[in-house]
């Protein structure tokens, strides 16, 4: 759903006030977490959605690679998952399903996640994705509401899925920007967290459904500061600049637009195009990534040789205007 | 007038069908109909991107989108899959088209460039190479053909070493003087490299 949409329902929903729940509903993070006693919280999250690749198995380890991401986005490890499936059974070969699920397991065999059960329901269109179940120390917990001023804001993988998924769909997109979009999407963000923990970061949120900006802007009201962006620092895949220009934006971006745009400054000299795709909704986005400037190089310096070699600084949190992206 | 109802239809399927009309469609209107603003967007971009006119009237909930498709633009045979122009280069290395008679390679070659001219389809880039470079020079029968494609956008290239060796530096008539590096990055870059 869209973040208006989102937002209406649940505005106002009688949630109820427990001091276990360190971090819940009201700061629109990626994951709930809930702590166990001194030294463990538990850290939940679960995603799920239609095919957005033709290959079943990959579609597998894309939904799990970004189920498990939210996990990751908090600091946390993740332990156990549970599949969620809708299939239409009757109407599509078993083994399709089989492929999908195979795909999955092999992303929780990386990430060294447990698989202990499931849910599946019989839906003409096809969805997969996981419940996660992972831990993270009560006081190591990395929320959105920490980035402070003077932070640097990294970002580890490029953007551009949502228009490269919607050019596949419309049979327009070359193979060439799928693949680079579905090797991307099938990278965990299991390093790029273990190495920004040790970089000190101070806060983080991984990019998904409402977009670079959506969810940049999440972090900065939460956070109580501004940023600063710099466009053309921005990791993207070149295609999605073709295909955004043909037309081929998926409808999500749209509604992040109109929704996120009021608290976006955007100068002059950013081309539109570029702006198209701040708003694109990703599917196993990057992580957004806000710590101290003087690790800032070093964490993409380490980033880089772990493979995760598009990451870079993209932009830092400043103190005014609150709350607001200025895009330079 | 050809309707495209896409209506209910969601993302980037509006787009798909525009194309597809598009690309039956020779020259004139199109009215494209859909319910949603994201979709408005899209489909009004992609006329856009393929060079046509678009006009928008907003009707209660639904968008009214007139395309208006000028002849020649975007003929289907020039765009790819992902709806950017093919990238067609040719590249010509001798004066002569053919290895047999001079005198009949010199008429084949003017010919050929004549009748490039006349098609609709036009490639973006002719590389004249070794004695190729003459063509563009002062005195060649087949000068107005290589001005004329010049004007109608058909970038024309001419190999700086080859201009050197056949002493035409200072009578060179049109396209522009290029080095290796250039010529070769355009032949890789191109979806098609035809050599005559």
């Amino acid at each position: 759903m869209g973040p208006e949409d989102l937002d209406q329902i649940l505005k106002g929903l009688p949630l109820p006030k427990d001091p276990k729940v360190l971090v819940g509903l009201d700061t629109s993070d990626d994951a709930g977490v809930y702590q166990l006693n001194d030294e463990v919280a538990l850290v939940q999250t679960v995603d799920f959605f239609t095919p957005i690749v033709d290959d079943p198995f990959t579609f597998g380890q894309i939904a799990v690679a970004n189920a498990l991401s939210d996990v990751y986005a908090m600091g946390g490890t993740p332990l156990t998952g549970m599949n969620l499936v809708a299939f239409p059974i009757k109407t599509l070969s078993p083994s399709i399903l089989k492929e999908i699920l195979l795909g999955g397991l092999s992303k929780m065999e990386e990430a060294g996640v447990a698989l202990v059960g499931g849910h599946s329901i019989e839906d003409p269109e096809i969805k997969y994705g996981l419940a996660v179940t992972g831990v993270v120390h009560p006081k190591k917990i990395l929320t959105n509401a920490k980035a402070k001023k003077g932070d640097k804001l990294v970002l580890t993988k490029p953007l551009g899925t949502g228009i490269i998924s919607t050019a596949l769909k419309g049979g327009m997109a070359s193979e060439e920007a799928v693949r680079k979009i579905v090797e991307s999407m099938v990278t965990l963000n299991q390093t790029a967290s273990e190495w920004m923990k040790k970089f000190g970061a101070h806060a983080c949120t991984d990019i998904t459904g409402f977009s670079f900006i959506g969810h940049a802007l999440e972090m900065a009201i939460a956070s109580r500061v501004g940023m600063v962006i710099q466009s053309k620092a921005i990791p993207i895949f070149p295609e999605a600049m073709d295909y955004a220009k043909l037309g081929l934006i998926p409808g999500g971006a749209y509604s992040n637009r109109d929704f996120f745009s009021c608290r976006v400054e955007v100068h002059s000299n950013v081309p539109d195009l570029l702006v198209d795709i701040l708003y694109d909704p990703q599917t196993s986005g990057g992580l957004l990534i806000s710590l101290p400037s003087n690790e800032a190089e070093k964490l993409v310096a380490s980033l880089k040789k772990e493979g995760h070699i598009h990451s870079c600084i993209v932009g830092e949190v400043v103190e005014e205007p609150r709350g607001k992206i200025r895009l330079l | 007038m050809p309707v495209i109802d896409c209506r209910g239809l969601a993302c980037p399927q509006p787009v798909v069908n525009t194309k597809q009309a598009l690309d039956q469609l020779k020259e004139g209107e199109l009215v494209v109909i859909v319910d949603n603003a994201s979709s408005c967007g899209n489909v009004e971009r992609f006329a856009q991107s393929q060079g046509c006119q678009v006009k928008v009237e907003r009707r209660e909930q639904n968008f009214y989108l007139n395309i208006q498709k000028a002849k020649g633009k975007n003929e289907g045979n020039m765009a790819r899959p992902d709806g950017k122009a093919k990238k067609v280069v040719i590249y010509i290395n001798s004066d002569l088209l053919g290895g047999g008679d001079e005198a009949l390679g010199s008429f084949l070659m003017k010919a050929f460039l004549k009748t490039l001219l006349d098609l609709e389809t036009k490639p973006s880039r002719l590389i004249l190479v070794n004695s190729g470079v003459q063509l563009a020079a002062e005195g060649s029968k087949v000068l107005e053909s290589l001005q004329m494609l010049s004007e109608k956008g058909v970038e024309i290239v001419c190999c700086g070493t080859c201009i050197d060796f056949y002493e035409l530096k200072g009578k060179m008539k049109t396209g522009m003087i290029s080095n290796m590096y250039d010529i070769i990055q355009s032949m890789l870059e191109a979806d098609r490299v035809i050599r005559p």
